[in-house]
């Protein structure tokens, strides 16, 4: 029996001790309730902002007859690449309808889109604010690490918490995961203007919003549209995690596939998930290099 | 003279508090240790002059002398640590945001060395930039900018867009847009180095041709020796962000207040500085045309020479006389009239030694010196053209 009782003495200094433990969760679980209580119009009144604006991308975007999106695809790729390229993508839209898809499609790229206009508006102005001020920019950089080096799982918690389900907080999370590329290339972009062009803009008497509006965002226009490419990139990926919090989508399609081990349909909504990826990739990509300055 | 620029004990220091280590800089701590110390820089230090209307004032210096710093203290895009600028009499430091606005979008303008066009611009916006902003018509800021861009002949690019032109057009547009708000004054921040040496000569006469007809104040700044004296009406010389010398090129090159200066002169060319009148003669001997042979033989052998010059009663230069042809004329009673020649060189005051050259050593008879009326000022015998290159 000695070799058991050792065994047991060190078991006890493997596991970790009882007493030790606690519960985090209950407090943070009391805090939240607490914002609700206190907050609750807040949170209800950008809720309902959120959902309105949603709505109506969504609807505009089921509104638009199917045929109506392939030529627009199509024209957008050719003028924006080249007539092949037109060609190819929006066969490859047509795909996706003959899948069966077409709808769920739409609510997806509703989500994304509506993130991205969020994260446009918020994140040019934090961008140039961080450009404009050093300590700003010392004050937003571990925040935007934090923000990039954080599996894009673990927004849905925050999420879920003060939203709830649905739509909604798969819009506030998808904003989140998806903005720090377009406030860090912002600033980088207006840092980037030559000093030179600054000063000779300064020296001929133009005002801060002139310099900004006419010198710095028009030279950054580059970089900056780099920045809202990324930022769409990453919206669509979170957008097809954030089905996990019960968002209709091609993402939904593919986690009930995934629970079924349903082959068939997980192929389709996960090959409409790429050609989306591509396709909005390609388009956006083309709309960043038309407005590079020539250097 | 009309005092334009005034620039008062000026001095500009980087860092995080500039103003707590003036004490330091006045009491003449060494820029190195005040940077080590402190980390501080000092960029210009007490620095003084005046600049005249209508006057090319050209800074020199090496790079890190401070000369660009000191540049940008005029318009302000550097805010001096102390002193005082005035500019038509006023101290520009106290004006307020609307004064300085003005100021930058009326009275002074800029050309980089660089360029610092805007690329993303066409040639016309660019130069119609300092218009546009002050909210001037459409119309009228066309006009004008078309106007500028073809005195800086480049009438026909003004829908090229910058990256389209060459080095030499680009500072040209730099040029034109720093003139087409009218400005008295012309900040100039090294605006040909950049630009290969050809080109930059040619701009540097188009620069003076342009002045001649505009008569803009300019302060222009360059690192070559040879740019300053080719521009400058009168040239400061800085060291370690301090003035060592300011006169006009002739008396910073015969006489450089220090060693540092004399280097720095060295190698300068001076045929392109020494003008005619720098180095013509008072002639030793001079004839009347009313005079006889005799006369003009005389003061020959009392001067030893063997050629003189004739005037008449109001100094015009007639001709030259040579000792044989007036040995000549003696025995054959001829007046001077009759034997006078023509084969001389002429040249006017203000005419580069460089010039001279070939004259000077072509011509047997010295070079005679004379204004726009022909009358003579002075001579100029090879040797003194010879050794004022030395």
């Amino acid at each position: 029996m000695k070799t058991a009782a050792n065994f047991d003495a060190a078991g006890k200094m493997i596991d970790f001790p009882e007493f030790l433990q606690f519960k985090l969760g209950i407090y943070v679980d009391q805090f939240v309730k607490w914002l609700m209580n206190n907050f609750g119009g807040f949170f209800d009144a950008i809720s309902s902002g959120l959902l309105w604006f949603l709505l109506n991308i969504q609807a505009f975007l089921l509104w638009l007859p199917w045929w109506l999106l392939l030529v627009a695809v199509f024209i957008l790729g050719w003028k924006l690449k080249s007539f092949s390229s037109g060609l190819t993508y929006a066969f490859l839209i047509f795909l996706i309808g003959a899948f069966g898809l077409w709808d769920l499609m739409m609510s997806t790229l509703a989500i994304v889109l509506t993130s991205v206009v969020i994260s446009i508006l918020l994140g040019v102005p934090l961008g140039i604010l961080m450009a404009y001020y050093s300590n700003v920019e010392a004050g937003m950089k571990p925040l935007l690490d934090g923000m990039q080096t954080m599996p894009s799982f673990v927004y849905l918690i925050p999420a879920m918490m003060l939203f709830g389900m649905g739509k909604v907080p798969a819009v506030f999370a998808t904003t989140i995961y998806a903005i720090p590329p377009v406030i860090r290339l912002t600033n980088l972009g207006i840092r980037g203007v030559s000093s030179e062009m600054v000063e000779a803009a300064v020296s001929f008497g133009s005002s801060s919003w002139q310099l900004l509006t006419r010198i710095q965002i028009p030279q950054a226009l580059p970089t900056i549209m780099a920045g809202i490419n990324q930022t769409t990139m990453m919206a669509l990926a979170m957008v097809v995690i954030s089905s996990m919090i019960g968002v209709k989508g091609l993402g939904m399609e593919v986690l009930i596939a995934i629970n079924r081990i349903d082959i068939a349909r997980g192929f389709e909504a996960g090959f409409s998930i790429v050609i989306l990826a591509i396709i909005i990739d390609r388009l956006s990509q083309g709309i960043a290099d038309r407005s590079k300055v020539p250097e | 003279m009309v005092e334009k620029v005034k620039v008062e004990n000026v001095t500009k220091i980087f860092g995080r508090h500039p103003r707590s280590i003036l004490k330091k800089v006045k009491a003449g701590v060494s820029k190195e240790q005040l940077l080590k110390q402190t980390g501080h820089t000092v960029g210009v230090q007490e620095v003084s002059f005046e600049v005249n209307d209508g006057e090319i004032f050209v800074i020199m210096g090496l790079s890190g002398s401070g000369k660009s710093t000191l540049i940008r203290c005029l318009n302000l895009l550097n805010r001096p640590t102390e002193g005082r600028i005035y500019i038509d009499g006023e101290n520009i430091i106290e004006f307020d945001k609307k004064s300085l606005k003005e100021l930058r979008q009326k009275k002074i303008a800029m050309v980089f060395q660089h360029f610092g066009l805007f690329t993303h611009m066409s040639v016309i916006e660019n130069v119609k930039y300092g218009l546009d902003i002050r909210g001037i018509s459409k119309s009228e800021s066309q006009e004008t900018a078309l106007e500028v861009l073809k005195t800086v002949g480049l009438g026909g690019w003004e829908h090229k867009l910058p990256v389209e032109l060459s080095g030499g057009m680009q500072q040209r547009v730099g040029l034109a847009r720093a003139l087409a708000n009218d400005p008295d004054i012309l900040l100039m921040d090294e605006p040909f180095s950049a630009l290969d040496p050809l080109i930059r000569r040619e701009m540097q006469l188009e620069l003076l041709e342009i002045h001649s007809r505009l008569k803009k104040t300019i302060i222009f700044i360059t690192h070559d020796v040879n740019e300053a004296f080719k521009l400058g009406d009168r040239v400061a010389v800085m060291k370690d962000g301090k003035v060592e010398q300011i006169g006009v090129p002739e008396e910073i090159l015969s006489s450089p207040a220090s060693e540092y200066i004399e280097d720095f002169v060295k190698d300068i060319d001076r045929s392109k500085v020494l003008q005619a009148k720098n180095i013509m003669t008072k002639p030793m001997a001079l004839v009347f045309i009313s005079a006889g042979p005799k006369v003009a033989l005389k003061e020959m052998r009392s001067n030893s020479i063997s050629s003189v010059f004739v005037v008449d009663r109001e100094r015009k230069l007639q001709g030259i006389v040579t000792v044989e042809d007036t040995v000549m004329a003696i025995k054959e009673n001829k007046s001077l009239q009759e034997i006078l020649k023509k084969d001389y060189s002429t040249t006017d005051p203000e005419t580069y030694i460089q010039e001279l050259i070939p004259d000077a050593t072509d011509s047997k008879y010295p070079l005679a010196v004379v204004d726009q009326d022909n009358e003579l000022k002075g001579i100029i015998v090879r040797v003194s053209v010879l050794s004022g290159l030395v």
